[in-house]
């Protein structure tokens, strides 16, 4: 028997079989509880309360939500609030990112020392914080709305929010984004030629100033068109409040800039540490080759930089779409505000509901995951 | 050709070099130089210049800055919330025991450490809760009335204290040879990793009272440290494997060709070498528990962040969000920065010590 027991194969086969068999006790044990408890309180199962009018009202949606609509209705304007909010953020917090990441190696003292002031004040406080300090310190103390601050009188700020214009015939914008795809592929497409072009005859091709043209001028001019041949729905003062446009409610800003001015403390540490992760003699080796400094960022540092910079960088994403949970806690109407929330208190199907917004926040972190096993396949630096 | 300028004398030198080397770095420097202006002058005048510092009430703030008259009223709230004043010195004598202890350990040299660390680590916990929570001839004081501070400090030890054993059975059991084990070693981490803290904090609320059998009733404080101990032992995992990863495999086969068993080379050999260089990742993951303590402000528990917000809905001093907020920012921000100081040196030290 002890001889047996000396085997590694049948010890491995022992512990597995020990663990598995505690972990089904365990899960069968609270499995058990919690169908005991759930008859006692008398709390229904199943999910049929998705289709059940839901009754609740949601002050901000883009989806034409209306409170006789059903849960699962209520849900996806959550869903929808919550990746309006996280799509912002992402953007401005990339940017800040950048930016503050970049001043943070400026040779200049003074740069980099504010950018690091930055980053130290912004990541060792909660963000949390930042939500509720945007939300009643900084918007709460924003005007009323008849002595709001005044953008060129076509956007409006004040304590109930930012109204911004809408215009009423949105057909232009789509055949501008319609435009913008067009151009974006043409320019990918040119970017291949020029490429192959300089590898076969070496000449070479202005890419980056017609793709500035492309991508960057041409699509201005097409929302400019496309915005001057509709006509606007601008906020007026009727009353006590702004009539018309659209208006984006405080807890979409607070939140939007506590998370977008949170994760972009991260993003410029990542980015630091991406392109100080380029060795130097690279750097002086291009130079000595003659390359301008344009093209030694260019052509040297940004593609041995991104590659360690967008792994951490997309996490840093996945972490901003799961913190806009922290809405919650302004009453924002995202996924955990609307349904873990107001759904849950007006169904009592606590399980249900805590599955479908764990599934969902998984869901898309697979698939965020699945992007970036994707990407570190195909940018892995080939070294010699 | 260019002429070359002579070198300033000493520091005007560097001066010039770091501040004003080029047309551009001038122009850059007086705009950095103007937007430090235009920030810090109103703020010190607000937070020191204006401040009103003496008084008792909102009539003695006189004066156009900040009001930390309103601080300094509610001190003892934002330390210790809603705990009964006469037992207040349970919480001092606890944080002064713990101060003592922590210093005592750290102090190299002392006799015996590693097990009087050990004791430290057994005796203090439940002396810990007793302390605070009472019973045994000392009058209960139930966990609704904790607040502020003291709560932020018991929600992170505590969690801490089953976090990084938990974060460290993960660790090693990612790395297991027994497929199961490692199985069911990712699951559990990828789940706790994926989902928004918050939602974990309302799950463990929700869900743990419903698992567990009828009439035993888990403290609303409990869940909320179990919940976050549950996601920050999975952050953990992920810090003390990067350690485990560091490890050079010839350590282990070293360690197998002397005839150590798993359990052994796992606490003589692996973990020691593992967790000095996951250490710096470790307290990051500690910082992140720190601050994501605010979260049980979702299931109305108030800790210093939460005992902030509800003071500005006290009616005697209306408008003194500012003050409050600064206040307990302040707070978290010197403890986080601290801690982040703390690791940085320890790494330099171990680093030093053990050429890596």
């Amino acid at each position: 028997m002890i001889r047996f027991l000396r085997d590694r194969k049948v010890r491995d086969v022992l512990w597995q079989a020990l663990a598995t068999v505690g972990l089904v006790v365990v899960v069968v044990f609270f499995v058990r509880n919690a169908s005991d408890n759930m008859v006692k309180a008398g709390i229904a199962s199943g999910f049929q309360f998705l289709w059940r009018d839901s009754g609740i009202e949601v002050p901000f949606n883009i989806t034409g939500y209306k409170p006789s609509d059903t849960i699962l209705a209520l849900l996806w304007t959550g869903i929808v609030n919550t990746i309006l909010v996280s799509a912002a953020a992402v953007v401005v917090a990339t940017v800040i990112g950048f930016t503050v990441g970049l001043m943070r190696l400026s040779h200049n003292w003074l740069l980099s020392t504010l950018a690091a002031v930055y980053i130290e004040f912004v990541r060792n406080i909660p963000l949390l914080f930042f939500v509720l300090f945007w939300y009643f310190g900084v918007l709460a103390a924003l005007p009323t709305p008849k002595e709001s601050y005044d953008f060129l009188g076509i956007a409006f700020l004040n304590r109930r929010g930012l109204s911004i214009p809408l215009p009423n015939d949105v057909a232009g914008f789509q055949l501008a984004l319609l435009a913008i795809a067009v151009l974006i592929v043409a320019q990918i497409g040119l970017a291949r030629w020029a490429k192959a072009r300089q590898a076969r005859t070496g000449r070479d091709f202005p890419t980056w100033m017609v793709g500035f043209v492309l991508c960057g001028l041409l699509p201005i001019v097409a929302l400019a068109v496309a915005g001057a041949a509709t006509s606007w729905d601008v906020p007026t003062l009727r009353g006590f409040n702004y009539r018309g446009g659209f208006v984006l409610v405080p807890e979409f800003v607070a939140l939007f800039m506590a998370l977008s001015t949170y994760t972009a403390g991260f993003i410029a540490e990542v980015v630091r540490g991406g392109i100080q992760s380029v060795r130097q003699g690279q750097i002086d080796a291009a130079r000595a080759l003659g390359l301008t400094p344009g093209r030694v960022v260019r052509l040297v540092v940004i593609p041995q930089a991104m590659p360690v910079i967008i792994p951490p960088i997309t996490s840093q994403y996945l972490n901003l779409i799961k913190n806009s949970s922290l809405g919650a806690a302004i009453a924002y109407p995202e996924i955990v505000a609307v349904f873990m929330g107001s759904a849950l208190v007006a169904t009592g199907q606590a399980i249900e509901i805590i599955a479908i917004t764990l599934g969902i926040y998984l869901t898309i972190g697979l698939a965020v995951s699945a992007f970036m096993n994707w990407y570190n396949a195909r940018h892995r630096l080939v070294t010699r | 050709m260019k002429a070359v300028r002579p070198p300033l004398p000493g520091w005007l030198e560097t001066l010039r070099q770091r501040l004003f080397a080029t047309p551009v770095d001038i122009a850059v420097s007086f705009l950095c130089l103007y937007v430090v202006w235009r920030i810090s002058v109103p703020l010190v005048d607000w937070l020191l210049v204006e401040a009103n510092w003496r008084g008792t009430s909102r009539e003695d703030c006189t004066n156009a800055g900040a009001c930390w008259v309103f601080i300094r009223a509610r001190f003892a709230q934002f330390m210790y919330g809603q705990y009964p004043v006469p037992e207040r010195w349970r919480v001092d004598l606890l944080g002064v025991l713990a101060v003592c202890v922590a210093a005592a350990l750290s102090w190299r040299r002392l006799p015996r450490r590693r097990e009087a660390a050990i004791a430290a680590l057994v005796v203090l916990p439940p002396l810990g809760i007793w302390l605070l929570y009472g019973g045994l001839g000392l009058r209960i004081v139930e966990t609704r009335e904790w607040g502020g501070l003291m709560l932020t400090l018991f929600l992170a030890i505590y969690a801490g204290l089953i976090a990084i054993p938990l974060g460290i059975l993960l660790a090693l059991g990612r790395r297991s040879r027994l497929p199961l084990i490692r199985f069911a070693s990712i699951v559990f981490i990828e789940f706790w990793r994926g989902v928004p803290i918050i939602t974990v904090i309302f799950l463990a609320s929700l869900l743990l009272p419903l698992i567990m059998p009828t009439g035993f009733n888990v403290d609303r404080l409990a869940r909320a440290v179990i919940g976050l101990a549950f996601v920050i032992a999975a952050y953990m995992a992920e810090a003390v494997r990067g350690g485990l990863q560091a490890l050079p495999d010839g350590q282990v086969e070293a360690a197998q060709a002397l005839g150590l068993g798993y359990w052994r080379i796992t606490r003589l050999i692996v973990l020691p070498q593992a967790l000095r260089i996951a250490l710096p990742a470790m307290t990051n993951e500690f910082i992140a528990l720190f601050k994501n303590t605010t979260l049980v402000l979702i299931v109305s528990i108030f800790d210093l962040l939460g005992i902030a917000q509800a003071a500005l809905a006290d009616p005697a001093w209306v408008g003194m969000n500012m003050e409050a907020y600064v206040f307990a920012g302040a707070i978290y921000w010197f403890a986080c920065f601290g801690l982040s100081q703390w690791s940085r040196r320890q790494e330099k030290r171990l680093s030093a010590a053990y050429g890596r």
